[in-house]
């Protein structure tokens, strides 16, 4: 496990272990999507968007 | 993106963006299967026309955003992979209008719908179908943006705030008849010529969605399985989830979804959604490297 810093709080996660698009919660409540690895990036998941569904 | 499968096991490309429970588990699905699976994250990924050709590779789609689904279905397509669902399919399923005129073109029973573009022609239609009527954006799921509406005035209101919403789908006026159904609407699942699992969504809200908060109830597929093949059919088929609502004894179709969550419908089922696509998948990717080759 690793503690990882984000502008959105902080990540306890295991580098190795994300995938790209998962969703993680940082430490403040917020919801990250994983989008970069290499290097380790995330944005703020938006709940949905007008065109999302099924 | 790779090139086609080798012979062997089974190559499947699956596109995503945010990863819900349901890519993992047509992830596990499709590799407990013996599917290759090659992961690829929508986002980062882009295309350009001609640049590659991709005759026996199978796609399937798990994007979330429609215009992206349908974006990357056309681009695909066009370097000659199978994509699941086709571009055709999501087109058609992705707009109610198109949907519905679908539904209308092959006889498959739905509530009367009807399209306009002014707020006179809508309130004729409402006299004609009866308040109160479903007025429906062309585009959107999880029953998001839909408003039952009860008179004159509240109509006035939501296309008022549908007016200045702006964008060009919000001035395509989606109406339906309210149909009285029964504190709960149904779904079946078609995975090829084949309905696999049938649910009821109960819940207090109008719109009996999972999204919101709707219970789910295992049904017997039998009674569902003429219309929602005919519907899958209408749409072009593949991978559906066939929105049904119970007026009387009468079933009709009320969406048809190309990007179905099932994440809640395995366990009161007692089927394993995820596996049956994943052999529909795998079968389908084989016959098209087959074809190919």
């Amino acid at each position: 496990m690793q503690t990882v810093s984000t502008p959105y709080g902080r990540l306890d996660l295991d580098p190795t272990a994300l995938q790209l698009g998962e969703l993680v919660v940082s430490d403040d409540g917020v919801e990250l999507e994983v989008v970069s690895l290499n290097p380790l990036q995330f944005e703020i998941a938006p709940e949905e968007a007008e065109d999302w569904g099924e | 993106m790779s090139s086609a499968p080798s012979r062997g096991a089974p190559s499947i490309t699956v596109l995503h963006d945010r990863l819900r429970p349901e890519e993992q588990l047509l992830f596990d699905a499709l590799e407990q299967r013996g599917a290759h699976v090659e992961r690829v994250y929508a986002p980062a990924w882009h295309w350009q026309a001609g640049a590659a050709r991709r005759e026996g590779e199978t796609v399937l789609l798990r994007t979330l955003s429609h215009a992206r689904t349908l974006a990357i279905a056309r681009a695909l397509e066009a370097d000659g992979a199978q994509v699941i669902n086709s571009a055709h399919v999501i087109e058609v399923c992705g707009d109610k209008a198109a949907t519905t005129a679908a539904l209308a073109a092959a006889g498959v029973p739905q509530p009367r719908t009807a399209i306009a573009f002014g707020r006179d022609e809508v309130l004729a239609i409402a006299e004609d179908f009866g308040w109160p009527i479903v007025l429906k954006p062309v585009v959107g799921s999880w029953g998001r943006m839909i408003s039952r509406l009860s008179d004159v005035d509240a109509l006035d209101a939501v296309l008022e705030h549908k007016t200045h919403l702006g964008g060009p789908q919000h001035q395509v006026f989606y109406v339906q008849e309210h149909v009285n159904k029964p504190g709960r609407d149904l779904r079946a699942f078609v995975v090829g010529d084949r309905v696999v699992a049938a649910i009821a969504r109960e819940g207090e809200d109008w719109r009996t969605n999972t999204a919101r908060g709707a219970v789910v109830r295992g049904m017997p597929t039998g009674p569902m399985e003429e219309i929602a093949l005919a519907a899958a059919r209408a749409v072009g088929g593949g991978v559906l989830a066939v929105d049904l609502l119970e007026s009387g004894s009468e079933l009709l179709i009320s969406e048809v979804n190309h990007g179905l969550e099932f994440r809640n419908s395995s366990a009161p089922t007692g089927v394993d959604i995820p596996g049956e696509i994943a052999s529909y998948l795998i079968a389908q990717a084989e016959r098209y490297a087959q074809h190919v080759s």
